[in-house]
């Protein structure tokens, strides 16, 4: 089974966080389809992994999210579509949706995020009153998600990388900060890099 | 974190007749420069919210001889070393933990030091390997309660955007993890390694302690020491060409930060040393690394040079009175800021006004 449990630190204990990741998911239509429908059984994040550089990043958003749901001041219905326009450094929540959520017949490989926390009951919802365990939670998805699970590593989301995409959604072009590191130090670029993706992504708002 | 505000100082003072009392004064003000040592005195004015409120305020306002000796002053007094004992002491929670850090980490989050205005704790973030420093602003029940989450909110979120800023402009400061100005945290990349200023003075206890002997011994190599000033003036001068004034420059607010450790290594120095090339590698290891500017609490966004010539005046005292015996080189450090920002020479000139004066323009408030 390819769900992870994340591990993220200072995130209320009761508050459990399950990722997968898909590589050439062919019903990417269907399940954005379930997403502007409303269905409340597709509960999920899905994000679009090319605009993933690492896990860090993806820590980053799915804490920010987190932080907002236990302040009680999520900005979108969800905490699932908060952690989509987490991953913005901008204000914009329909471009944040496009950028980083599915876009039918472009996206390939999909990220899946499962937040489980205990709902006061009268946001309960109607289909069910189980808590989704990990078990239930991986069935529904390998149902659902016409796509290959691999594992959730930093190896794996850099091969889908579209580093395009990130520097032109980061700004991160003609960043003297970057631009000043030597180019054959690719992994001291990636990391400048990424540590600029994560101050952008804590810095949304102020 | 420490701000400057020597006039309070005098209320701790212990009893004192008023003549001593108004040599005191006059020392305060002649040295304009309280925060060179990054835990002074200073750091124990935080508040402490355990003390009931009255205490506090009868605390802050006593100008009488009769303050009672306050043990706090003894405990600045030895700073570093006391802040790494009480850290362990005082883990206890002297402090009441913010709210962030009550939730689950794989490691406990321990206190490393506290300032005037907040305090420092060490923990991990995102993932379990990933340290951090999560810095705390308290709200201070002293001040009005909108009032007081209006400046916490601002401040902490100005600090966010001139790290995020620096980042971006290649000057070396620690990325920003997550913040919540709100309720009153910032958390920011760990920087490992240590304060420039300890690493300085560890170098300087090297030397011999007889005058004579130190003299030469300075002449003979005092190389790595002055590259280090080099490096530091440079970064000074990075963060200057930004647009941003640190505000609180002192050498613990600099970090040394260790290179990555690297195999093979046989630098001509050592080797033109001859006999003992092996014990001077060693030395000039100790001041190796990227200097990492930290602690932008204070800071500004300012192009004239006279917050440019103040920032380098404040950094000019704390080095002379941390490090009174490498007080001579700090030349290098400027003369490295001039020749690594187009408008060093400009700011130079200003800093010799600054020097006859003292820091404040105005003398109002």
């Amino acid at each position: 089974m390819a769900l992870e449990t994340l591990q993220i630190e200072h995130v209320p204990s009761d508050h459990h966080v399950y990722a997968a990741l898909f590589r050439d998911v062919q019903n990417v239509d269907f399940l954005q389809a379930q997403l502007i429908g409303k269905n409340p059984e597709f509960e999920y994040a899905f994000i679009d992994a090319s605009v993933i550089i690492s896990r860090t990043h993806l820590l980053a958003a799915i804490f920010r999210a987190l932080n907002t749901l236990t302040e009680g001041t999520l900005q979108t219905p969800n905490v699932h579509s908060d952690i989509v326009i987490g991953l913005s450094p901008t204000n914009n929540i329909s471009e944040s949706y496009r950028r980083y959520g599915l876009t039918p017949s472009k996206t390939r490989d999909v990220l899946v995020i499962k937040v489980v926390y205990p709902k006061l009951s009268s946001e309960n919802s109607t289909i069910t009153n189980e808590v989704p365990t990990p078990a239930s939670i991986w069935q529904h998805l390998t149902t659902h998600i016409q796509g290959k699970p691999v594992p959730l590593t930093d190896e794996e989301l850099a091969k889908s990388t579209d580093w395009q995409k990130v520097r032109k959604y980061y700004k991160l072009n003609g960043v003297p900060g970057v631009e000043r590191i030597d180019k054959a130090d690719e992994e001291g670029r990636r990391r400048e890099m990424e540590g600029l993706v994560v101050s952008g992504i804590a810095l949304r708002g102020l | 974190m420490c701000p400057s505000a020597p006039p309070e100082r005098n209320g701790r003072q212990a009893p004192a007749s008023p003549k001593q009392k108004f040599a005191i004064i006059n020392k305060t003000t002649a040295q304009p420069n309280p925060s060179a040592t990054n835990l002074s005195p200073d750091t124990n004015r935080t508040f402490n919210p355990r003390d009931p409120l009255e205490n506090y305020s009868t605390r802050l306002m006593d100008t009488s001889p009769q303050s009672p000796p306050t043990k706090k002053r003894k405990m600045a007094t030895s700073t570093s070393t006391a802040a790494a004992a009480s850290s362990e002491q005082e883990q206890e929670h002297q402090f009441p933990l913010p709210p962030i850090l009550t939730h689950p980490s794989a490691a406990p989050p321990t206190l490393i030091t506290q300032g005037a205005e907040g305090r420092l704790y060490k923990t991990t973030f995102f993932s379990p390997d990933i340290p951090c420093a999560l810095k705390y602003r308290p709200p201070k029940p002293y001040r009005h309660p909108i009032l007081d989450a209006r400046l916490t909110k601002a401040r902490l979120a100005f600090e966010a955007k001139v790290l995020e800023r620096c980042r971006r402009e290649g000057v070396p400061v620690p990325a920003v993890y997550a913040q919540n100005a709100a309720a009153g945290w910032i958390a920011v990349e760990w920087i490992e390694g240590a304060p420039v200023r300890v690493k300085i003075n560890e170098w300087l206890g090297q030397r011999p302690k007889n005058e004579e002997e130190e003299k030469a011994a300075l002449e003979k190599d005092q190389g790595p020491l002055v590259e280090l000033m080099k490096r530091i003036g440079s970064a000074i001068a990075g963060l200057h060409r930004t647009g941003v004034v640190h505000g609180d420059l002192t050498t613990s607010n600099m970090m040394l930060r260790p290179p990555p450790v690297k195999t093979t290594t046989t630098t001509e120095e050592g080797e033109t040393n001859g006999v003992s090339s092996e014990e001077a590698q060693e030395k000039a290891k100790l001041l190796e690394g990227d200097v990492v500017i930290i602690d932008f609490g204070l800071a500004n966004q300012s192009q004239s040079d006279e917050d440019r010539a103040t920032d380098l005046y404040v950094l000019e005292r704390a080095f002379a009175s941390t490090h009174p015996r490498a007080e001579n080189l700090f030349e290098h450090l400027l003369e490295s800021y001039k020749q690594s920002f187009k408008k060093g020479a400009s700011v130079l000139h200003k800093l010799e006004d600054v020097r006859m004066r003292g820091r404040k323009r105005s003398m109002i408030g």
